[in-house]
């Protein structure tokens, strides 16, 4: 140990539990799973023997932390970056990011990343950009942080509404791109009519934030189904 | 009409065309004669507005002018965005007033408002986001009144959101608001606004940014974290001390989430198998919460000073031959286990702490521990415990699923919330995104059926379907029923005539199969009807399954405290009715065992290897659910009888949530269904609570008030009823002394008196009564709000296309400065024959060139620029005038 937990100084520590809806061991966890690479293949071959049906129950039981956190976060970067602040600095590109179990199979995982990245190209995340995302999906934030993110995850055109466009990529996101999976076109046309009709409540074609966030209120599936363990 | 002008209309409203649909004569809606292309040179007298308002002599003077505005205004429109009342008229017949066409007719210009308005840029714009979160924070500071520190401008506040223009970026902008935040962050107390901060969706660098800003001044010592000056000189030393000890803390802190129960199981759980399994374990994991919570208390408050002053032992000890396991009898019977073995004397030990009731009043130390009322006591206390845990859950989570004026907006909740992040896997995500497509197609058929009303013979033949398997389920519920009551009498008349062990085995065994068999039975007989939506099914099923437990487990009731209690006359019949308790637990375990490996294992590899099918069998989240409620009813009966059932039951809890995870990681796959799993757990909370919870404390109560206890065993071998323990006791206080005296007091008028309880009843009526007035008032003004806002929205629309056809004139204006004379002459009406015309050789210039779609006022330009080459030129014109003919010729028809 006293790897990465003594690069994240105290202060700084106490900072990121300030500011975000994290617990200490959280921040720490996530600093780990940033930072194992190999973490990531274990986990690709133990769902990829998944189908051969050997006894998957011991496999839960991840080994501890102190022996696979072998490789962190500062370690995907090069060695003069390594410090604290450069470290915290960093960006990590979204091939790393999206390689991340927790992330893999999600549908809308580009979108998340999108949002969440504050570098100016869009296209890489800072470990507090990382850190912004986990204490979003945590099992603390408020469900008004969770539908506001929600919002902007499904805005796929960063317009500030729902669109027509918006939803049907959201419905293709849901069912699956390929072609024989997604709606017909009367499907879709006669769904996202009815999603207009129900949710847009000034009747202006679009869904806003407050008209989004009405929908999610009366959904308490929501807040527990819009969440990332670590 | 003619197929070449729809054509061209339909080619140019979709390349940005509000001058074609404004000027072209064959662009009209059907019905409307080809002369219409005349009248529109003058005001229209039929539109909205020169028609429908009201006189403006009537009207004060104030009124006057702004109707007189009103009026120009409308008359401008009428001349220049006719389309504008033609779409709207088209919009009022389709019964719902829209933005005209989608948002690409706008110009330029209008879509920079659009998008800028702040609806739209709450949810993108950082400045929109601070001043939303400023009107917050004004909001929360005025709440709880501090004082004001900073010396801000009131007027300044409220109005703030109206500058959020956000496209053209201004940065001084968003500093001043971001610094009317910080000021009003300021005048928060620390933990509120750090409370504050943590929910803002911002960035956690303009997060640490505002805190820091926020920061008063005394604070700020602690922002500077100065990594650089600590290893400068002398600190050193200190500083790697703090930082070994730091980082040791951080590994224990790191270890203790690996302590953290089942955590990964859970989580490899939810990932494969999303939320809706998820449920089941979470279920199982409150229940063992309840368990453990009723067993502490048994512990240390019965058990415990049992076993430290063991009875005598009225015989020999059985030896234990391992079949006790499975019936609790034989070495078992004499044991802290059952209620025989609890003395009814007072046991000899000063009072150790404070106990429930007030039992142990501060200076009477010398009070002895009364076995009887411990055990009353105790029993009663963890049952209201249960009791208020299991109604604040319930009611939390009711709160949670059933929200006030909610209404059914399931397209929306389905495509907004049904897709559960927790899964990791891809096939997992591959088989949410089929459920996800099969449950959207199902809802748009539910839909399509509901605009289409059936025929009365279907719903005939439907509801005849529907009451043959509800009579057929009844009637296997209550055949069950007889069939436990039949096989009970026979069970008591054979075991007078020998009272063998392993005989006791066979009534648990026969209610086991009959609990394990019956379901399925339902499960067939649904298959016959049809039903609308999968979740009706789901909660039919349920409520099918839990009216047969409930049927079994009342004939059992009555078994035990009206049949047992007469035979066994003369030995401990709460032995025998805690040992049966026991058995139809540990029955119910290994039939659940078998039923995992039968109907899971099993059933898996027959449909892999034989049947050559992909599918595995589906995990039956209702089923299982119920076996767990079904579980603890039998221990919540038998905590009278034999103490330490929670114990069992926690035992095998665990072992069934190891058995069940590994079983589902093998063997089974999501069910197909949708399954709201937040829903269900209230359901799942609400069953737990109201059948199952309520039906033992029934159960209890009858035994405790009404039945006699056997007189040879257990802590209330003397008495009538159990309850005359309390009753000797508050006798006995009142032989005491002055000092408890208000405890006889409270007993006689509060307990006894049946005035009080009905007075209790009726306040908790009335607040019933006034919560329900109170949810309907809230109902009706949400009603009226959403009409407001569907207005409000419909002001919006009207004063978006009023913005968008006064961009349009100005527009217009600029061109017709750049328009050269027209055919027609220079008067206004003149102006718009040109543009007709010009729209017309346009719209036939996009006929022929798609790709070359000229604005209107730079065809001339256009023009002028090709007029190098005029061969081309002069076909263009052939063209247009071909085009122009041949649509007369065709709108004439």
């Amino acid at each position: 140990m006293g790897g990465s937990g003594s690069r994240l100084s105290k202060d700084l520590l106490a900072e990121y539990q300030d500011l975000t809806f994290l617990t200490k061991q959280e921040i720490l966890l996530s600093m780990y799973v940033v930072s194992a690479p190999h973490l990531v293949d274990e986990q690709q071959a133990r769902s990829g023997n998944e189908h051969t049906g050997t006894p998957i129950a011991e496999r839960a039981n991840r080994s501890p932390l102190s022996a696979r956190a072998h490789k962190r976060f500062c370690e995907l970067l090069p060695q003069e970056q390594q410090s604290v602040e450069a470290s915290l600095r960093a960006q990590v590109s979204f091939e790393q990011i999206l390689s991340l179990p927790e992330l893999k199979a999600n549908p809308f995982k580009e979108r998340i990343c999108r949002v969440f990245s504050t570098s100016p190209t869009r296209d890489s995340l800072s470990f507090e950009d990382f850190l912004d995302l986990l204490s979003v999906f945590s099992d603390t934030a408020t469900p008004d942080i969770k539908s506001h993110y929600a919002f902007r995850i499904f805005d796929f055109d960063d317009d500030g509404t729902l669109n027509r466009e918006d939803l049907s990529q959201l419905v293709n996101c849901l069912t699956g791109e390929s072609e024989d999976t997604r709606l017909s076109a009367s499907e879709m046309k006669q769904l996202v009519d009815n999603i207009l009709e129900e949710s847009d409540i000034d009747r202006d074609g679009t869904i806003n934030l407050s008209e989004f966030q009405h929908v999610i209120s009366r959904s308490p599936d929501f807040a527990s189904s819009f969440k990332i363990v670590l | 009409m003619s197929l070449r002008p729809q054509g061209t209309r339909g080619k140019c409203s979709g390349a940005g065309g509000w001058r074609l649909e404004c000027s072209t004569p064959m662009e009209r809606s059907p019905g409307q004669g080809p002369e219409e292309g005349e009248r529109r040179l003058e005001p229209d007298p039929r539109t909205p507005h020169s028609s429908q308002e009201p006189s403006p002599y009537d009207e004060s003077e104030v009124h006057d002018s702004f109707q007189q505005l009103i009026q120009e205004q409308s008359w401008r429109a009428a001349q220049e965005g006719l389309e504008l009342q033609q779409r709207a008229r088209q919009a009022a017949g389709s019964g719902q007033h829209t933005l005209l066409g989608s948002e690409g007719t706008h110009s330029a210009a209008t879509l920079r408002i659009l998008a800028s308005m702040p609806s739209r840029t709450i949810g993108r714009s950082r400045g929109a986001i601070i001043s939303q979160y400023y009107n917050r924070t004004v909001q929360l500071r005025r709440r709880s009144s501090r004082p004001l520190l900073g010396n801000l401008v009131r007027s300044a506040r409220p109005s703030l959101r109206m500058y959020d223009l956000e496209l053209d970026p201004r940065a001084q902008e968003e500093e001043e608001k971001q610094s009317l935040l910080v000021r009003e962050l300021q005048s928060l107390a620390v933990a509120q606004r750090d409370h504050m901060l943590r929910g803002m969706p911002l960035s956690l660098a303009e997060k640490r940014s505002l805190r820091e800003k926020s920061r008063t001044p005394r604070g700020k010592w602690r922002g500077q974290r100065g990594h650089g000056s600590i290893f400068s000189c002398c600190g050193w030393l200190r500083y790697a001390c703090v930082l070994t000890l730091h980082s040791l803390g951080l590994a224990l802190l790191s270890s203790l989430q690996a302590l953290t129960p089942w955590r990964y199981a859970l989580k490899r759980i939810g990932g494969q198998f999303g939320s809706s399994v998820l449920s089941y374990f979470l279920f199982l994991k409150t229940l063992l919460a309840f368990n453990a919570l009723l067993l502490l208390l048994l512990l240390a408050f019965m058990v415990g000073p049992q076993a430290a002053f063991p009875p005598a032992l009225p015989g020999p000890v059985p030896v234990c031959t391992g079949l006790e396991l499975l019936t609790g009898a034989g070495c078992f019977t004499h044991t802290v286990m059952y209620y025989g073995h609890y003395s009814n004397a007072t046991l000899n030990q000063p009072c150790a702490g404070p106990l429930e009731g007030g039992r142990c009043s501060p200076g009477a130390g010398s009070l002895p521990y009364n076995m009887p009322l411990a055990y009353l006591f105790t029993v009663g206390v963890g049952f209201f415990i249960t009791c208020i845990t299991l109604v604040y859950s319930m009611a939390h989570s009711f709160g949670e699923s059933y929200r006030v004026g909610s209404t059914s907006g399931i397209h929306a909740i389905t495509v907004f919330c049904s897709w559960d992040y927790k899964v990791t896997q891809k096939r997992a995500s591959r088989l949410q995104q089929d459920n996800i497509r099969t449950r959207l197609k199902e809802l748009l058929a539910e839909w399509q059926l509901r605009q289409s009303p059936r025929s009365v013979c279907r719903r005939l033949r439907q509801a005849a379907a529907l009451g043959l398997t509800w009579l057929l389920c009844l009637g296997t519920a209550l055949g069950c029923a007889v069939a436990v009551h039949v096989f009970s009498e026979f069970m008591i008349q054979s075991l007078e005539a020998a009272g063998k062990e392993a005989a006791l085995l066979v009534l648990p065994l026969v209610v086991g199969l009959l609990n394990l068999g019956a379901p399925y039975l339902c499960r067939i007989l649904a298959a016959l009807e049809p039903h609308d939506s999968p979740v009706l099914e789901v909660y039919v099923a349920i409520c099918r399954n839990l009216i047969l437990k409930l049927a079994i487990l009342g004939t059992l009731c009555y078994h035990w405290l009206g049949r047992r209690v007469g035979v066994l006359r003369g030995q401990c019949w709460e032995d025998f009715v805690g040992q049966e308790l026991y058995r139809f637990l540990v029955m119910d375990f290994i039939l659940m065992l078998l039923d995992t490996l039968f109907g899971e294992l099993v059933w898996r590899i027959i449909s892999e290897k034989k049947l050559k099918r992909r599918r595995k069998p589906e995990f039956d989240i209702a089923r299982n659910v119920l076996e767990l409620i079904y579980g603890q009813t039998l221990t919540w009966l038998g905590v009278l009888f034999s103490p330490l059932l929670p114990a069992v039951q926690i035992i095998k809890l665990l072992l069934v949530f190891y058995i069940k995870k590994a079983s589902l990681l093998a063997n089974c796959q999501a069910p197909r269904r949708p399954w709201l799993a937040s829903h269900m757990s209230t359901v799942f909370l609400t069953l737990l609570c109201f059948p199952a919870f309520l039906g033992t404390a029934v159960f209890l109560c009858y035994a405790v008030w009404h039945v006699k206890p056997s007189g040879i065993c257990g802590p209330f071998r003397t008495l009538d009823t159990m309850y005359e323990a309390g009753r000797v006791w508050v006798r006995h206080l009142e032989a005491g002394g002055p000092r408890v005296s208000w405890l006889p007091w409270v007993h006689q008028y509060l307990v006894e008196n049946t005035f009080f309880v009905f007075l209790v009843s009726a306040l908790l009526l009335a607040v019933i009564y006034l919560n329900i007035q109170v949810v309907r008032g809230q109902r009706k003004v949400i009603c009226l709000l959403k009409e407001q806002i569907s207005n409000e929205g419909e002001d919006k629309i009207f004063l978006i296309n009023k913005l968008h056809s006064i961009y349009e004139r100005k527009e217009r204006e600029e061109r017709s400065r750049r328009c050269p004379p027209n055919p027609y002459g220079p008067s206004l009406d003149g102006t718009y024959a040109c543009h007709c015309w010009f729209d017309s050789m346009i719209t036939a210039c996009d006929l022929l060139n798609p790709p070359c779609q000229p604005h209107k006022g730079q065809y001339w330009l256009l023009m002028a620029g090709k007029w190098k080459n005029l061969p081309w030129v002069f076909l263009e014109f052939v063209c247009v005038l071909v085009s122009l003919v041949s649509a007369r010729g065709c709108g004439a028809q």
